[in-house]
């Protein structure tokens, strides 16, 4: 004020205030993302209940089990391995494509949700900065995500194979067959890696434009996201009577299949199927990341300048 | 050093002119308080202290630049915006546990001591709080972090009289040192009038005011007249003139208290009243300048 007659005079800020023990950027990283765990539970939620559904479906159907592993064995071994592990690649493809969808919703809301309901004041008002925010939102879908359908994708399969075992031995059949040609460890490393590989790094665009357009849309943040993308193709459509950009949507949504395959199509040996040198050296991977990068740092500077809405 | 120190501040949005170059000066151990209109620029101006929006013009706060050092600033620096920007779907633990995790000035037993006076309990979520709780639970977040600044825009906008009440209370006694700095803006005077040290008019993204209670107190006199002495009293020049029962009231700036004392009862004016007779001049004045 102009003339602070009562005012404490001048004393220097360090004197007063002990400095605490900084917080390292990590341990703010994890509550961040913990946080996000708090809000949006369908996380966890949706693929936890979709195995559960899984689980109780392979359950009801366990009575023609026995009928079925007695067809199975009287056909050749590429063709048992299929029969058998069908099932296990369907149940994955159900839970990636359910953390899909909740990744996918996550990211339209995760910019949008704390400005529309004005708790962006109030994280504001946290020493945290808008990049780490926007990192540990970008983080459910490139990382937890991921190794959340992992974990459960493969926590599920082992409880299937041990519900078609103990179906199998009660009516007095072997589990040889089951145990040879359903190799979990096998499934589940090529389960990880198409996850790496397709969920995190190949979609990671799709989840960065996303977010991108949930800190910058004022409402109706999933028409923002999808209607530019129509425009574009209907615009090509007509001016060029061409469809490279639909044609380039569809393989980033679909998945790059030539350059990683796809659990669901294993052939034989998935093992020697595995390229990841042509897939890390493919550009599209790379011109991905770039655009994920691109929309990301929009998104931090969005968050820097937006408030309330 | 100031704690917060504003030169040349200013801020557009589009055409409006939202701060018009405003200065000032904040020393530390201050309460402040920030009256003005709605749409005067009071926000604006706490917006621009806290990093939230970028500004023309020089700031500082507690040395540092907002905009650029929002999350930095952050570590000193507490703000309550008003009662609605607690998350709804927040539980009160999962909040302890949050600013615990992320705020190195958080003492968590301290907001949970403020907790426990409360009828809080620590799994509820913050949807399921009245209104007066949640700023209960704000409050108590925000006492238990050691800063040196505290922002309030409208703290109690919205609650009841025994909450506004219990507000200011625990925060003079519970929280407020002479170390500490806090401002308030906010458009209802009477309820923070005994906090503050300091007040500060602000008009049209100006302002127009800017005085530390004693000052105000040493300068504005108030006087309550019968009708028969109105006009000795309109001869010494009054700022403002209002009807009240059984004559006039008249406010005086600079006028000795002696010659005030013998024309009718002297009194120190509320906020409220010299807020009302600085705006009226502001129109005046810029009525007189239209034309």
């Amino acid at each position: 004020m102009n003339t602070p007659s009562n005012a404490i005079p001048d004393s220097p800020f360090a004197a007063q205030a002990p400095a605490p023990a900084p917080i390292p950027a990590s341990r703010r990283m994890y509550w961040s993302v913990r946080r996000e765990l708090w809000e949006y539970r369908s996380i966890y939620i949706a693929p936890l209940a979709v195995a559960a559904l899984i689980l109780l479906g392979s359950l009801i159907s366990s009575y023609r089990l026995p009928a079925n592993m007695r067809a199975i064995l009287t056909l050749d071994p590429m063709h048992q391995r299929h029969a058998i592990q069908q099932h296990y690649h369907i149940a994955a493809l159900l839970i990636m494509g359910t953390t899909f969808i909740v990744g996918v919703f996550y990211c339209l809301d995760a910019l949008h949700g704390e400005r529309r309901d004005r708790s962006i004041l109030f994280w504001k008002s946290l020493p945290v900065s808008d990049l780490t925010t926007v990192l540990s939102k970008a983080s459910i879908p490139l990382v937890v995500l991921p190794l959340l359908t992992f974990a459960v994708t493969v926590v599920m399969q082992f409880i299937m194979l041990l519900l078609s075992s103990a179906v199998l031995l009660g009516n007095g059949l072997s589990v040889a067959t089951l145990w040879t040609q359903v190799s979990l460890f096998q499934m589940s490393l090529l389960l990880l890696y198409h996850l790496l590989a397709v969920h995190s790094l190949w979609y990671a665009p799709i989840y960065g434009w996303m977010l991108l357009v949930s800190g910058w849309a004022r409402r109706a943040a999933f028409l923002w996201a999808a209607l530019p993308l129509l425009a574009i193709g209907v615009v090509e459509k007509l001016a060029f009577n061409t469809t490279h950009f639909a044609a380039m949507l569809e393989n980033r949504i679909g998945g790059d299949v030539s350059a990683v395959t796809m659990p669901g199509s294993v052939p034989m040996d998935p093992m020697t199927h595995l390229t990841p040198l042509h897939f890390l050296s493919s550009p599209g991977l790379w011109i991905g990341l770039a655009i994920t990068a691109a929309c990301l740092a929009g998104a931090v500077r969005l968050r820097r300048y937006q408030g309330p809405i | 050093m100031a704690c917060i120190e504003a030169r040349g501040l200013r801020k557009a949005y589009g055409k409006t002119i939202a701060l018009d170059g405003i200065n000032l000066r904040v020393e530390e151990g201050r309460i402040l308080g920030l009256i003005g209109p709605n749409g005067a620029g009071k926000t604006t101006a706490l917006d621009a202290i806290l990093g939230l929006t970028p500004y023309e013009g020089e700031l500082r706060v507690l040395g540092r630049d907002p905009w650029g050092e929002r999350d930095r600033l952050m570590r000193d620096v507490c703000f309550i915006a008003d009662v609605a920007v607690l998350p709804r779907w927040i539980k009160v633990s999962q909040a302890l546990d949050y600013v615990a995790g992320v705020h190195p000035r958080f003492e968590r037993a301290k907001a949970e001591g403020f907790l426990a006076k409360t009828t809080i309990k620590g799994d509820s979520k913050v949807r399921e709080l009245s209104k007066g709780m949640v700023t209960q639970l704000h409050l108590a977040l925000v006492m238990a972090i050691d800063a040196r600044l505290l922002v309030l825009d409208e703290p109690t906008l919205g609650l009841d009289i025994l909450y506004r009440k219990q507000f200011y209370d625990s925060l003079l006694n519970d929280y407020f040192d002479r170390n500490r700095t806090i401002v308030v803006a906010t458009h209802q005077v009477e309820e923070i009038e005994h906090v503050l040290t300091d007040v500060m008019f602000i008009d049209r993204g100006r302002i127009v005011f800017d005085r530390s209670m004693e000052e105000l107190e040493s300068r504005y006199l108030e006087v309550m007249v019968r009708p028969e002495q109105a006009a000795a009293a309109r001869a010494l020049q009054p700022l403002n003139e209002r009807k009240a029962i059984g004559g006039s009231v008249l406010l005086f700036e600079g006028v000795d208290r002696q010659q005030l004392a013998a024309i009718g009862e002297v009194r120190t004016p509320g906020i409220a009243d010299l807020f009302v007779a600085v705006m009226g001049n502001q129109a005046g004045q810029a009525q007189g300048a239209a034309k």
